[in-house]
């Protein structure tokens, strides 16, 4: 049962350690110390959070390894950070700074049109991005220790991450439906592998931790997404680019334990200030769209 | 018998599971209310800070510190580090053992590692137990009524107990061997003083 590649176990448990929690981007060790207070499980240290990369247009790459270190220096709880699709070296890079977790991400600009990172290499466990099963298997297969659904990164929309996780979760309760003859041929029309499809019909699961991720910005989102199943939720532009980042970051954290108490959430969804303005992900242009890239 | 898993954060359902297979009436703490008819509780692996702040949030704290006066309560890793009565650093803390803790005590998570050892209070002729330490921490004082459970080869104690109160800096909840959750339902059974 256990994938191959040395302490799978040990990067698939950091992330098991995550579940029902949050984990928000910040661009400095200040916004890294607000998530923190706030109940952060974990940080994402990135320059531009989505929505400026989506307003400022251009590369978007790796962060600056002194802004990672500083975010590193403030805070105890786990730090992870962005590489672009296929950039191997910038995944060294961020491996040699010791961060706790690598995002191979879709929010950058990929530095491959054809592979993604052979993450079996590495010591650090990787967190990518999935829109189904398919995707997702086929990063688990290359070594992610984790994986989170792509959503519309910087929208502050959160219908495409509902559509992949209902994608995901669909597929999986399709796949544990069909006797074990029909499996290589939903492998082959799925694109994933072959013994990922078996276990993750026996688990009826993924066989790592599930994110939601892009375009979460309310604890309402966070909690929809905790209900339609997956086991922990990222917030990206939703906390900083909002009125009261703090109190809106609290209130996401308790919304996302407390997902199936409406009392608890309508209590937490008082008085946040304004969200972030947002934009709708289904009618950004193509060009636009963040969750196409990866392969 | 009822065991509780607080789950507020971590992997809480893993633990939830290996008590299961055990054949333990298992709930999840969320709330005060829900610690009520149990006879043992589960603080699972997660971050210490974000679970120490949902605590405080919803009267958890307080609850937990009263029933851990005469019940079982056994931490995991981040379990371990809100049982202790100190870490060196500021967060909410349960204060229930007599034992300090230092955090993240083997380095991040590039350091995280697994090791076999023989666990000689569980069975001293049963084979060695795998332990998974994930940003673990160590214990680095036992005193008062705590007592040393366990230690790796070079001297670092890795569990600590003090009556019904159990902490370990390792997860036996992420390696399906049953023996350490075995331990914890014969404790919450016993007659033994916090």
């Amino acid at each position: 049962m256990e994938q191959v590649g040395t302490g799978y176990a040990v990067k698939k448990g950091l992330a098991e350690m995550l579940k029902g929690g949050v984990i928000m981007d910040v661009v400095n060790a200040e916004q890294a110390k607000i998530a923190e207070d706030a109940g952060a499980v974990a940080v994402m240290a990135l320059e531009r959070v989505p929505a400026d990369i989506r307003a400022t247009g251009g590369i978007a790459r790796m962060s600056d390894p002194e802004l990672v270190l500083q975010i590193m220096e403030a805070v105890s709880i786990p730090v992870m950070a962005k590489c672009r699709i296929g950039h191997f070296v910038e995944a060294q890079i961020l491996e040699s700074l010791g961060v706790d977790f690598i995002d191979e991400s879709e929010v950058l600009t990929p530095a491959d049109e054809a592979y993604h990172i052979n993450k079996h290499n590495f010591k650090v466990p990787f967190v990518c991005g999935c829109r189904n099963l398919g995707e997702a298997l086929r990063r688990i297969g290359e070594g992610a220790a984790m994986m989170r659904t792509k959503g519309e990164p910087g929208t502050g929309d959160v219908v495409e991450a509902v559509r992949h996780a209902r994608s995901v979760y669909g597929d999986i309760r399709h796949l544990q439906s069909l006797p074990e003859e029909e499996v290589m041929t939903f492998a082959k029309n799925n694109q994933a592998p072959y013994e990922l499809c078996m276990q993750v019909r026996e688990l009826g699961q993924l066989p790592v931790v599930n994110f939601a991720a892009g375009g979460i910005a309310t604890p309402a989102d966070a909690a929809l997404m905790m209900q339609l199943g997956v086991d922990g939720i990222f917030v990206g532009s939703g906390i900083f680019k909002s009125g009261d980042p703090a109190k809106r970051a609290q209130a996401i954290v308790k919304a996302t334990t407390h997902f199936r108490e409406p009392g608890i959430l309508a209590e937490v969804s008082r008085n946040l200030g304004e969200a972030m303005v947002g934009r709708s992900a289904t009618q950004l242009p193509e060009e636009e769209r963040m969750a196409g890239r990866g392969w | 018998m009822k065991i509780g898993v607080l789950a507020l954060q971590g992997d809480f359902r893993e633990h939830r599971i290996s008590l299961e297979k055990l054949g333990a009436d298992v709930s999840e703490v969320r709330l005060p209310e829900h610690l009520d008819g149990l006879s043992g509780l589960i603080i699972p692996g997660g971050e210490s800070t974000a679970i120490g702040k949902l605590m405080v949030a919803y009267g958890l704290l307080e609850a937990i510190q009263a029933f851990g006066k005469t019940k079982a309560i056994w931490g995991t890793c981040a379990g371990a580090i809100l049982l202790s009565k100190n870490t060196g650093s500021k967060q909410p803390l349960l204060e229930l053992m007599d034992i300090t803790v230092q955090r993240n005590a083997f380095g991040r998570q590039v350091d995280s590692f697994e090791i076999d050892l023989p666990v000689l209070f569980l069975n001293p002729s049963a084979p060695d137990y795998h332990l998974t330490f994930i940003r673990g921490p160590i214990i680095t004082e036992v005193y008062g009524r705590a007592q040393p459970l366990l230690s790796l080869p070079d001297g670092r104690i890795i569990a600590a107990q003090q009556g019904k109160l159990l902490a370990t800096s390792f997860h036996p909840e992420l390696t399906g061997d049953l023996r350490f959750h075995r331990y914890f339902l014969e404790l919450a059974l016993s007659e033994s003083v916090n």
